[in-house]
């Protein structure tokens, strides 16, 4: 009998707390199987984020820390500076990396710090129920945006991917998505390649993922999938927003 | 003297923490602190150390909380307003049960305050500071001597008990320059097989940690902790006790007040009024024993501060009020001259 | 038991703080007890500087100098703000080039120095401060002469040989001064 599902080995054996129809599943699963194609799970650290993924620490086979609420990024500089031979990775939600870590976020690229951040975009605080994110689409309804988000009120929605491609620090930033199978793909090669950059020492990685929230958007998870194709991608275009790789690649 | 320097209390503990095998330094810019800043960006890249100004106080307190979870001797180093900003994450290293050291270099408060010293976060050090149950062990030089000395305990002690130290200096301790004798010999260490390393895929991983969502957990976590606190009450305890063999008055200061007041004292003798002074070296856990003994035979305490009367609480609380506890106190950045302190050692032996 | 409390003050970059570190430098050398302590924050920067210096047989107590025996001044603001603070049988030095006016109190020794154009003319004009501190040496004896080159080398870098040989010699200008 052939194997055709096996759970990737630095993904603990634990059931997760998620949500059905929640995509953080996947994207764990991802960077489980990043971690185990390149070998890394007995250096590996993560950093875990308060939001939905607070848990992860639970999750993840390898060493974990638990960071106050947007502070990743200066936990992992933290540990990266100290231990430079190990491969450090954050996994934020958008509250944690683009609303309160919001600093640590830029000055961590901006060092062009040799770590990998994985940063999920569902544009809502799923942990606290369902409150207005920094990413939440202009007229999208929240428990704090009863009436819609309203831009002349609460501003525009942050692009995490092309804001930080403005700066001159940050090696690899791409945005991917996990709706469907096509998109889940590009985005297992992104992850892989996120951690690859810090495996080779070229600095800071970051994979955005645009993700749903069934619960939180009141949705089945079907048309949670397609809300993602109809109104997050048009806003988060995908695709790869700084690749200094490729620029050094085409140079030799 | 051949082995004595002379050094700004800010450069002596930042040469003690090297001398203690500390080579990571996370801040940012604040005054009258920033000599420690500068001497580490100086010296940590020759010693294979990282220096890294971070972008906030609260990057820097979270790279520490990082390396302290990664195993490694790690400090920051701010004055009051950037001490507020670390509160988030030194509460986290506390709730972590992580070793890391802090330094407080005083000035006057609330909100931006001024830059002149004072000692008005007394509170906020031997409470914590943060959030949650959790004590810190705070340490208070009144010399650049002990300045050095009490960095290199304050990290031993730190990795020994796995939770956070503090010195909390002022703008006067950190700015002076006295003969120092660097501390030499190995700084004792500790195994820390809770760190994190990588497992090397040979042992079960390693999360370091403040969330517990079970009450009876999180419960079961805190009792530990002071029980653990309560041990160091008992062997931690550091103070010194100045002429208090006769005396019928005594005061209380610590650092740069009990730095003046020990002139004070001094005079008062001169005068033939029979006081000593019991002076705190920690602050957490506070002297109490000596307080107590102290109240079974002076006829009353004078608390000599540097705020608007914070230290007096505990005074009052280790004494159980059994005698009256009198304030000298100046705020703000001023600083008591001997003199207003004798006027109220002197109005102490009139009041009672 | 033998105690000197020394201020020093004047503007910002008048190397009030390097004659200050200079004699406690000295202090220790000879095995001294002692203090130095600066004002600090924004008034450094350009405004009025000083520092309390404090050498004594005896473990130091405050470091904080708010009544002076010796008070070193140089410029105005400085003589207006601690002359009145200065003890009773202290000794007062002045700048004399930058400070016209005379120490009003009777009841301490005053000391002028010319020492802005004496270094001048010496061709060393930014180390009136250290002939203000010959001067000072000579008449209070709080520190020695003997042994001013090795404490001047504790306090000058080894890459500025030359100024330590223009201190030393401001150092001299001072204490062989006359009035």
């Amino acid at each position: 009998m052939s194997v055709v599902f096996e759970k990737p080995k630095s993904l603990a054996n634990v059931p997760f707390h998620y949500c059905p129809g929640c995509t953080h599943g996947i994207i764990h699963r991802l960077v489980a199987e990043a971690i185990d194609e390149l070998g890394i799970e007995g250096r590996a650290i993560g950093v875990a984020p308060v939001g939905c993924a607070v848990m992860a620490y639970d999750y993840f086979t390898c060493d974990m820390i638990e960071a106050a609420h947007g502070r990743a990024p200066a936990v992992a500089t933290g540990i990266k500076r100290a231990r430079p031979e190990n491969i450090v990775f954050t996994y934020q939600g958008d509250g944690d990396l683009a609303s309160i870590g919001m600093a640590e976020t830029v000055h961590a690229a901006a060092r062009n710090e040799n770590i990998t951040i994985i940063f999920v975009n569902n544009a809502i605080y799923g942990m606290t129920g369902g409150q207005m994110a920094p990413t939440s689409l202009p007229g999208q309804v929240t428990q704090t945006s009863p009436y819609g988000r309203d831009v002349k009120l609460t501003g525009y929605p942050v692009k995490v991917a092309e804001l930080l491609s403005a700066l001159d620090g940050p090696t690899y930033i791409e945005r991917v998505a996990v709706n469907n199978v096509k998109n889940v793909k590009a985005a297992k090669k992104a992850i892989l390649k996120a951690f690859k950059n810090q495996v080779e020492g070229r600095g800071f990685s970051l994979i955005e993922v645009v993700s749903s929230c069934p619960t939180n958007w009141g949705m089945t998870p079907e048309k949670a999938l397609e809300w993602v194709d109809e109104k997050m991608i048009p806003y988060y275009p995908l695709g790869v927003y700084r690749d200094k790789t490729a620029e050094t690649e085409e140079k030799a | 003297m051949a082995n004595k320097v002379l050094m700004k209390g800010n450069e002596a503990i930042a040469e003690a923490a090297i001398l203690a095998g500390c080579r990571h330094y996370f801040g940012y810019p604040i005054t009258p602190q920033t000599e420690i800043a500068a001497y580490m960006a100086k010296r940590m890249p020759k010693i294979g150390g990282v220096f890294l100004q971070a972008e906030s106080e609260v990057s820097a307190i979270n790279m520490v909380y990082g390396v302290a979870g990664a195993g490694f001797r790690v400090m920051t180093s701010s004055s009051s307003p950037g001490i507020s900003l670390k509160a988030e994450g030194i509460s986290y290293i506390a709730g972590s049960d992580l070793p890391a050291l802090i330094v407080n270099v005083q000035r006057g408060g609330p909100g931006l305050g001024g830059i002149q010293p004072s000692q008005s976060d007394y509170f906020q050090a031997t409470r914590g500071g943060g959030h949650g149950d959790y004590h810190l062990l705070v340490y208070a030089p009144a010399s650049v001597q002990e300045m050095a000395d009490l960095t290199v305990l304050g990290f031993e002690k730190a990795d020994e008990y796995r939770m956070p130290a503090m010195i909390l200096a002022d703008g006067t301790m950190g700015q002076m320059m006295e003969p120092v004798e660097l501390p030499s010999g190995e700084s004792k260490t500790f195994e820390k097989p809770w760190a994190l390393s990588g497992t090397k895929c040979e042992r079960p991983h390693n999360v370091v940690n403040s969330l517990y969502l079970k009450p009876e957990k999180l419960e079961e976590v805190n009792f530990a902790r002071y029980e653990r606190y309560r041990k160091i009450e008992e062997t931690e305890t550091m103070y010194e006790s100045y002429l208090m063999e006769d005396a019928e008055y005594c005061v209380v200061a610590f650092g740069i007040a009990a730095r003046v007041a020990k002139n004070a004292v001094i005079a008062a003798r001169a005068k033939g009024i029979r006081v000593g002074m019991i002076r705190p070296i920690t602050l957490w856990p506070f002297p109490k024993a000596p307080l107590a003994e102290a109240a079974k035979t002076v006829k009353a305490f004078l608390s000599v501060e540097l705020s608007m009367g914070q230290m007096i609480e505990d005074v009052e609380l280790a004494t159980r009020s059994q005698k009256p506890v009198l304030l000298c106190n100046r705020a703000g950045g001023m600083i008591p001259t001997p003199e207003e302190v004798l006027g109220a050692i002197e109005n102490m032996t009139k009041g009672v | 038991m033998k105690t000197t409390n020394l201020l020093i003050a004047g503007f910002g970059g008048q190397g009030v703080l390097f004659a200050g570190k200079f004699l406690a430098y000295k202090g220790l050398l000879e095995g001294k007890q002692l203090s130095w302590l600066p004002s600090y924050g924004p008034e450094m920067r350009g405004g009025t500087a000083n520092c309390s210096v404090i050498i004594s047989d005896e473990p130091v107590g405050s470091p904080i100098v708010s009544n002076p025996d010796v008070l070193m001044v140089m410029n105005l603001p400085s003589l207006d703000k601690y002359e009145d603070a200065t003890v009773a049988g202290g000794k007062i030095f002045v700048d004399s080039t930058l400070i016209e006016r005379k120490v009003e109190r009777t009841d301490v020794d005053a000391y002028y120095i010319p020492a802005t154009r004496l270094a001048k003319e010496a061709g060393f004009p930014t180390l009136a401060n250290m002939i203000m501190v010959g001067k000072l040496i000579k008449e209070t004896g709080m520190v020695s002469f003997d042994g001013i080159r090795e404490a001047l080398s504790k306090v000058v870098s080894a890459k500025h040989a030359d100024l330590l040989e223009i201190n030393l010699k401001a150092i001299e200008t001072g204490y062989n001064y006359a009035e």
